[in-house]
């Protein structure tokens, strides 16, 4: 360890950034394939309970098991959800490892559905292959990842959010800046090769309820990972494909077609009829509930009353133990019944998320961000519908490519001025004696991206939305903390600030129509191949200005028939609509 | 810019009588991954001090005296 000014170095191999679901997986391969190396994870909440799976989870939403799915029909799958728009080799090498790493979570005391013979019992939700693996004793995942920390020695950090990378004068990563969030102590971590973890970009959109805090993701996944990211030059992906859930009215969780559809259950209009054929959670699918909810037959449910009293046992079971266990608390509130009565359902704010949609960092099949020593694992990075496996899978393959690139570097010098210069940034809040809390700050940025960015997409609204976004950047220097909680609130909102400016440029650059609601453009409401089969990648300009351009989709590995790209268009019930 | 102070009824409920934080127990502060729960100054107990949570439950299920009780934010009631 080391000081610079007053502000304490810590020097390590591999930083991981964020200890929820990838975070501890890199950690953990990090340190199996390297046990001499220094690997540190570093978590804005404590790693015991944090993230998405903070109480674990209700199933595999996305297991390529032999048997009921090959690698190649799963990369097919994914690729049509997603209109064309995705990296192959980044799908396939996620599903070619999804059955190892099944197995590694078997082996740590992890429990998976079997049916009498002992096989997996995978059920069928998408559109086309059979990909879901329910987890009824779910809740125990965290628990399993801790002792693996702790047996790994690995070296955890707790409340410390990480607000700043940092990279030397080769352009490589080195390491981070973060910030105590109950003493307001500003570190330095310099390491060799950095992995952010650190999940969805949650906290974008305002749930309909007006609540911060009610969203769909863990809100301390607020973004700090995609504005760091940008800050220090990498490319970012896909962000006009926003993520947007289908979730019950008022409780932000999900309604939930991985759990109950299996069993019976499926969404359905005021009528009780279903209007989509396929639950799984995709843009066209959205779309068609969007529609739906705008129509007369709206607005949308949770159909579960048609079912048998076991039945509805064992989806209570799961559901109201799991992942959301205050979701029975919310029903008997409400005097909601799934016997006797359909459940309201409304479409969530929106956000960034790779985990769901196909929004974030850019990565490539290795982990790779654009930055050198830098890598990227989970729902913040931009493979897409990765879902928690995925955050696995990739935690795995970035803790290993890290932690070879670290093998072969020096420890990277530090630059002060910069450090200095952002320490005094980050800790300015509180420096001041009055001036704008960092909630109404946010309620306000939040409200404006409801009003102007969220679909349908329109560009005068989005011209509206971007400009009183931008008079907002004047506030940040008003922005009062008085003490180190409303710091790290204060800091936050800043980045939730950066992830609102970059939803609007992206959105603003792809003038097109695609995957359903996520991008529906109305001044462009067709999809437009010849102009925008592409990805689009966002990022910081030499002169310091947000940017987009487009990167052409990589040649596929695995080739698509005309019949089949179409599969995912074709979501309405015909007889319905 | 002068501010005022306002309240808010929070969704978190601590038993005083159950709380046994005045013999170190922090679990329910430490788990909480929005860190809104803390000691109360006055009576030395776990008490929400923010009203800023995802009713996810860790604080509730990890309490080793069951004196913690998660309701549904008023606003989403
Ligand atoms: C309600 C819900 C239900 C879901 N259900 C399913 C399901 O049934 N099946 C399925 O397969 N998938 C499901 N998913 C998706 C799955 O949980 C996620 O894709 C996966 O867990 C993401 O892992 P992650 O590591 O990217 O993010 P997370 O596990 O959320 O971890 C991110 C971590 O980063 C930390 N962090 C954030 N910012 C910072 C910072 N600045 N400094 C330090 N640390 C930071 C956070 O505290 C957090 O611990 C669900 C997700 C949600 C939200
Ligand atoms: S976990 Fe329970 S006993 Fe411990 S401090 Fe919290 S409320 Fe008190
Ligand atoms: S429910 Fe979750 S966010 Fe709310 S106080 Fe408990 S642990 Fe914290």
């Amino acid at each position: 360890m080391t000081q610079l000014d007053d502000i304490t170095v810590k020097d390590v191999d591999v930083l991981v950034i964020g200890g929820g679901t990838a975070g501890p997986m890199a950690a953990i391969t990090a340190k199996e394939k390297d046990p001499s190396a220094s690997v540190m994870l570093l978590e804005k909440a404590n790693v015991k309970r944090s993230g998405a799976i903070s109480m674990g989870m209700d199933g595999l939403n996305n297991a390529v098991i032999p048997g009921h799915a090959t690698p190649e029909q799963y990369t097919k799958e994914i690729t049509i959800a997603n209109d064309g728009i995705v990296l192959q080799k980044g799908v396939m090498e996620y599903a070619e490892r999804s059955f190892d790493m099944i197995q590694k979570l078997d082996n740590w005391g992890v429990y998976f559905q079997k049916d009498e013979t002992g096989e997996y019992d995978v059920k069928k939700v998408h559109h086309l292959g059979t990909y879901v693996l329910p987890m009824p004793e779910g809740h125990n995942i965290k628990k399993i990842l801790y002792r693996r920390l702790r047996r790994n020695r690995v070296q955890v950090e707790n409340r410390y959010q990480a607000i700043r990378l940092m990279k030397d004068e080769s352009g490589a990563v080195s390491g981070c800046i973060a910030l105590g969030t109950r003493d307001a102590e500003v570190i330095v971590i310099r390491a060799k090769a950095v992995v952010l973890c650190t999940g969805a970009a949650g906290r974008i959109g305002l749930p309909a309820s007006g609540y911060l805090y009610g969203t769909y993701e863990n809100p301390t996944n607020c973004g700090d990972g995609h504005s760091m990211a940008y800050h220090v030059g990498a490319e970012l992906s896909g962000l006009e494909c926003y993520q947007i859930n289908p979730l019950l009215k008022d409780y932000n969780g999900p309604a939930c077609a991985y759990v109950t559809g299996p069993l019976g259950g499926y969404t359905a209009n005021a009528n009780g009829d279903r209007f989509i054929e396929c639950d799984y959670w995709s843009g066209q699918m959205m779309m068609e509930f969007y529609n739906e909810l705008q129509s007369g037959n709206g607005p949308v449910f949770l159909k579960l009353d048609h079912l048998a009293e076991e039945t509805i046992q064992e989806i209570e079971d799961v559901l109201h133990t799991n992942e959301r266990p205050s979701r029975g608390r919310f029903h008997d509130g409400r005097g909601n019944d799934y016997r006797t009565k359909m459940v309201e359902m409304h479409i969530s704010e929106i956000g960034f998320c790779a985990g769901h949609s196909a929004s974030g960092v850019w990565i490539n099949e290795k982990g790779e961000t654009t930055v050198p020593g830098l890598y990227g694992a989970g729902d913040m990075a931009s493979i897409p519908h990765s879902y928690m496996l995925g955050a696995f899978v990739y935690g795995d393959i970035c803790g290993a490519n890290a932690v070879e690139f670290a093998k072969h570097r020096d420890l990277p010098t530090l630059d002060e001025t910069f450090i200095l210069r952002e320490k005094q940034r980050i800790l300015a809040p509180l420096k001041r004696s009055d001036g704008i809390p960092p909630n109404q700050f946010e309620y306000k940025l939040r409200r404006f991206v409801n009003d102007y960015l969220q679909p349908p997409k329109i560009t005068k609204k989005m011209d509206i939305g971007l400009q009183r976004l931008k008079d907002m950047e004047q506030d940040i220097e008003f922005l009062y903390a008085r003490d180190p909680h409303e710091l790290l609130r204060a800091n936050e909102a800043q980045h939730v600030y950066d992830c609102a400016l970059m939803a609007a440029h992206a959105s603003m650059y792809r003038q097109e129509s695609r995957w359903g609601l996520y991008h529906h453009y109305v001044d462009y409401p067709q999809t437009n191949n010849d102009d925008w089969f592409c990805h689009v990648q966002l990022y910081k300009s030499e002169d310091n200005q947000m940017a987009c351009k487009k990167r052409p989709i990589d040649p596929y590995v695995v080739e698509l028939d005309e019949e089949e790209k179409t599969a995912y268009q074709k979501m309405r019930i015909q007889q319905v609509s | 810019m002068p501010t005022a102070t306002q309240i808010s009824m929070v969704p978190v409920v601590v038993d005083n009588e159950k709380c046994i934080a005045d013999k170190g127990c922090r679990t329910c502060i430490d788990v909480c991954p929005l860190d809104v729960l803390w000691i109360d100054e006055k009576t030395g107990k776990a008490h929400m001090r923010y009203d800023e949570c995802w009713y996810c439950m860790p604080c509730e299920a990890d309490c080793p005296t069951d004196a913690v009780t998660v309701n549904i934010p008023y606003l989403l009631r």
